[in-house]
C-alpha cells in the first residue's frame, strides 16, 4: 500500500533553514502527530507535501504520486492553520463548491455539515461564523470523498472539548478505512493520546519519532512522589527516605524511572507514619519540552 | 469541467452579493440613457439613423468604461484570495491553476455581459422609441456588444496578471488604476502629441497606425468606428487613423485576450500562497 514518504527534504527561506534533511514516513492507516514550537517548520513541511511550496532538495512521494500533481491533489485533503473562506458565501455554498472540485455530488454538503454540527448554520453566510464554526467547516471539507492522505494543520484549535472528541472519532474511522493522517499541534496535551506515532520538529530537524510510550521511556524523566505524613511524622519520614524537601505534613521526593519500584517499597515500609501518597508521572508537556529543547544538532537516525 | 463551473457559479454569487452586478448595471444604464438623450441633437444634420449615432457615442464611452469595469472586477481575483488566506486551500484541490482562473473569468465576463446588455439594450430601446429607421443601427450595435466582450476579456486578463503579481489586494488595486491610466488615457495623449509634433512625417504615416493597433482599446475603437456610418462623428485619434482596415483591428482585438491570459497564467504559476 502506498504511503507518504519524505527523504532528505530541505527547504531554505533567504538563507534561513526551515527544514533540514527531513526524512519521515506516514503509512496508510496511521495517525501521526507532528509537534513543534511556532516556526519549527510544521506548516512549511505540510505546504511542501501539498505542492504549495517547492522543496530545495529531497524526494517526496505522496501515496505513489508526485507531490503537487493532480493525482496527488485528488488523494490529499488539507486543513490549513486558521482556515478561512469567502465571507459572502454560506457554509452550504462553500461546501458545495468544494464537493464539485472533488467531483462529488453537491447534495452531500448538508450531510457533511450536519456531521460537524453546522446543520443549522448551513445557510448562514460564513462572515457571521465564529472561529470554532469556521474550523468545523474546514474539517468538513477535509473529510470530502474519503481522502487517502489528510494533512491537518492544528485541526483542534478553537474546538470545544466535545467537538474535539468528535473530531478524533472521525479521524479514527478514516484511519481504519486506510487513510494516512498527519496532523500538527503545539503541545502533546492537545493530542489526547489519540495518535499512533509522534514526530517532534525543532528548528527544521526531526528530534523525535516514536510512540507516546516510547517517548516517555526514552526521555526517562524523573517521577515525583508526594507523601502525606501523619501529624508530627513529616521530619522522620523525610529523614528515613532521605527526601528533598518537606513542609508541615508533605514530603516530596523525585526519582528516576529505574528507582521507582525500590522507592515505592521504602514508602510502603513506612506505612505507620504515612497517611497517603501520590505518584506523579512526567506530564506530556514535560516530555514534549524535553525533546523540543534537545539540541537540534542530534536528530534521530 | 464541473470544478471550473463550480468556481464560476461561486464567483458570480460573490459578485452579486458584493453589489458589483448592481453597480455596473446601474453605471451602464445611466451612461447609455445620457448618451441616447445627448445623441438626439446631431442625428438630423448627419442623416444617420438614431441608433447608429448612439453606437458611435457608446463606442467612445466603452473605450473608457469597459477596461475600468474589467479591471475593477479582476484586480482582487488572486490577491484577495491570498490576503484572506483562502488561496492555499483552493490550490490543494484537483482543479488546475488555469482552471481556477478560467472559472473566475467566466463569472466576471458574465457580469460584464449583463451590464453591457442592460446599457446597450436601453440605448437601442431609446433609439427605437423615437426613430423608425433605427433598425439600420442594429448590426453596428451587435458588433459593439461582442467586441466589447473581447475588450473586457483582455482587461480581465490584464487585471488577473496584476492580481497575481501583487503581494496584496491594495497593491493590485493601485496597479489596476495605473494600468487603466497608462493604456487608456496617457497612451492616446502621448500618441496625439507625437502626431502633432511629427506634422505629417514618417511617424504619422508608418509607425502611428501600428501603435494604435497595438493598444487593445484603440483597436476596439478603430474596429467599431471604421465600419460605422457615423465615422464622421469620431474625433481625435480614431479620426486620424481611419485608414486602418478593420480586419487588422479585429485581429488585434482577438489576439489581445489570448496574450493577456498567457500573461495571467504565467504570473499565477509563480504565486506561492
Amino acid at each position: 500500500m502506498p504511503d507518504l514518504k519524505l527523504s532528505a527534504v530541505t527547504k531554505r527561506f533567504d538563507g534561513v533553514t526551515a527544514l533540514e534533511e527531513l526524512t519521515l514516513t506516514v503509512k496508510a492507516g496511521e495517525r501521526v502527530a507532528l509537534l513543534g514550537h511556532n516556526g519549527a517548520g510544521k506548516s512549511t513541511l505540510m505546504k511542501i507535501v501539498l505542492g504549495l511550496l517547492p522543496a530545495d532538495a529531497g524526494v517526496i512521494d505522496v501515496m505513489g504520486a508526485a507531490c503537487g500533481s493532480r493525482a496527488a491533489r485528488a488523494l490529499c485533503a488539507y486543513l490549513p492553520e486558521n482556515v478561512a473562506f469567502h465571507p459572502a458565501l454560506s457554509g452550504l455554498e462553500q461546501l458545495q463548491l468544494f464537493l464539485k472540485l472533488r467531483r462529488q455530488p453537491p447534495r452531500a454538503a448538508l450531510g457533511l455539515l450536519e456531521s460537524v454540527g453546522l446543520g443549522e448554520a448551513a445557510r448562514r453566510r460564513i462572515g457571521t461564523y465564529s472561529k470554532g464554526m469556521r474550523q468545523r467547516l474546514g474539517l468538513a471539507q477535509a473529510f470530502i470523498g474519503k481522502p487517502k492522505l489528510l494533512i491537518l494543520d492544528e485541526p483542534t484549535s478553537g474546538l470545544d472539548p466535545v467537538s474535539r472528541r468528535d473530531f478524533y472519532e472521525i479521524l479514527d474511522r478514516l484511519a481504519a478505512a486506510g487513510a494516512a493522517i498527519l496532523l500538527s499541534s503545539h503541545a502533546l496535551t492537545e493530542l489526547e493520546a489519540r495518535t499512533d506515532r509522534i514526530l517532534i520538529l525543532s528548528k527544521g530537524r526531526l528530534v523525535a519519532d516514536d510512540t507516546l510510550a516510547g517517548l516517555r521511556r526514552r526521555a526517562s524523566l524523573p517521577t515525583r512522589i508526594q507523601i502525606a505524613a501523619r501529624p508530627g511524622a513529616a521530619d522522620e519520614v523525610a529523614r528515613k527516605l532521605t527526601a528533598g524537601r518537606h513542609n508541615g505534613v508533605m514530603v516530596d521526593l523525585v526519582c528516576g524511572p529505574e528507582d521507582k519500584l525500590a522507592r515505592l517499597g521504602e514508602i510502603a515500609a513506612l506505612k505507620d507514619l504515612i497517611d497517603d501518597f501520590e505518584v506523579i508521572p512526567p506530564s506530556l508537556d514535560d516530555i514534549y519540552n524535553h525533546f523540543s529543547r534537545k539540541e537540534a544538532s542530534c536528530p534521530v537516525s | 469541467m464541473s470544478g471550473l463551473l463550480g468556481v464560476a457559479a461561486a464567483e458570480f454569487r460573490i459578485a452579486i452579493r458584493n453589489r458589483w452586478v448592481t453597480v455596473l448595471v446601474v453605471l451602464m444604464l445611466l451612461f447609455s440613457l445620457v448618451l441616447s438623450a445627448a445623441g438626439s441633437a446631431p442625428s438630423g444634420e448627419l442623416g444617420a439613423d438614431r441608433l447608429s449615432v448612439t453606437v458611435a457615442s457608446l463606442t467612445g464611452l466603452a473605450v473608457y468604461l469597459i477596461p475600468l469595469m474589467a479591471l475593477l472586477l479582476s484586480f482582487d481575483a488572486i490577491a484577495g484570495d491570498r490576503d484572506r488566506g483562502t488561496l492555499a486551500l483552493l490550490l490543494t484541490y484537483p482543479l488546475s491553476r488555469p482552471g481556477l482562473l478560467l472559472g473566475k473569468f467566466l463569472a466576471h465576463l458574465t457580469v460584464l455581459g449583463i451590464a453591457l446588455l442592460a446599457g446597450y439594450g436601453t440605448a437601442a430601446a431609446a433609439a427605437f422609441a423615437t426613430d423608425g429607421t433605427a433598425a439600420a443601427g442594429l448590426a453596428p450595435l451587435f458588433r459593439l456588444f461582442w467586441s466589447s466582450l473581447l475588450l473586457g476579456a483582455t482587461f480581465l486578463g490584464i487585471g488577473y496578471s496584476a492580481s497575481a503579481m501583487a503581494k496584496r489586494s491594495g497593491t493590485a488595486a493601485s496597479m489596476a488604476i495605473g494600468i487603466w491610466l497608462l493604456l487608456i488615457v496617457l497612451f492616446d495623449l502621448a500618441l496625439l502629441s507625437a502626431v502633432v509634433a511629427d506634422d505629417g512625417g514618417t511617424f504619422t504615416t508608418a509607425v502611428f497606425p501600428w501603435f494604435l493597433l497595438g493598444n487593445p482599446a484603440d483597436a476596439f475603437r478603430l474596429f467599431n468606428l471604421a465600419a460605422s456610418d457615423a465615422t464622421a462623428l469620431a474625433a481625435g485619434v480614431a479620426g486620424a487613423a481611419s485608414a486602418i482596415p478593420s480586419l487588422q483591428a479585429l485581429a488585434s482585438l482577438l489576439l489581445w485576450p489570448l496574450l493577456a491570459f498567457f500573461l495571467a497564467f504565467a504570473a499565477f504559476r509563480k504565486v506561492t500562497p
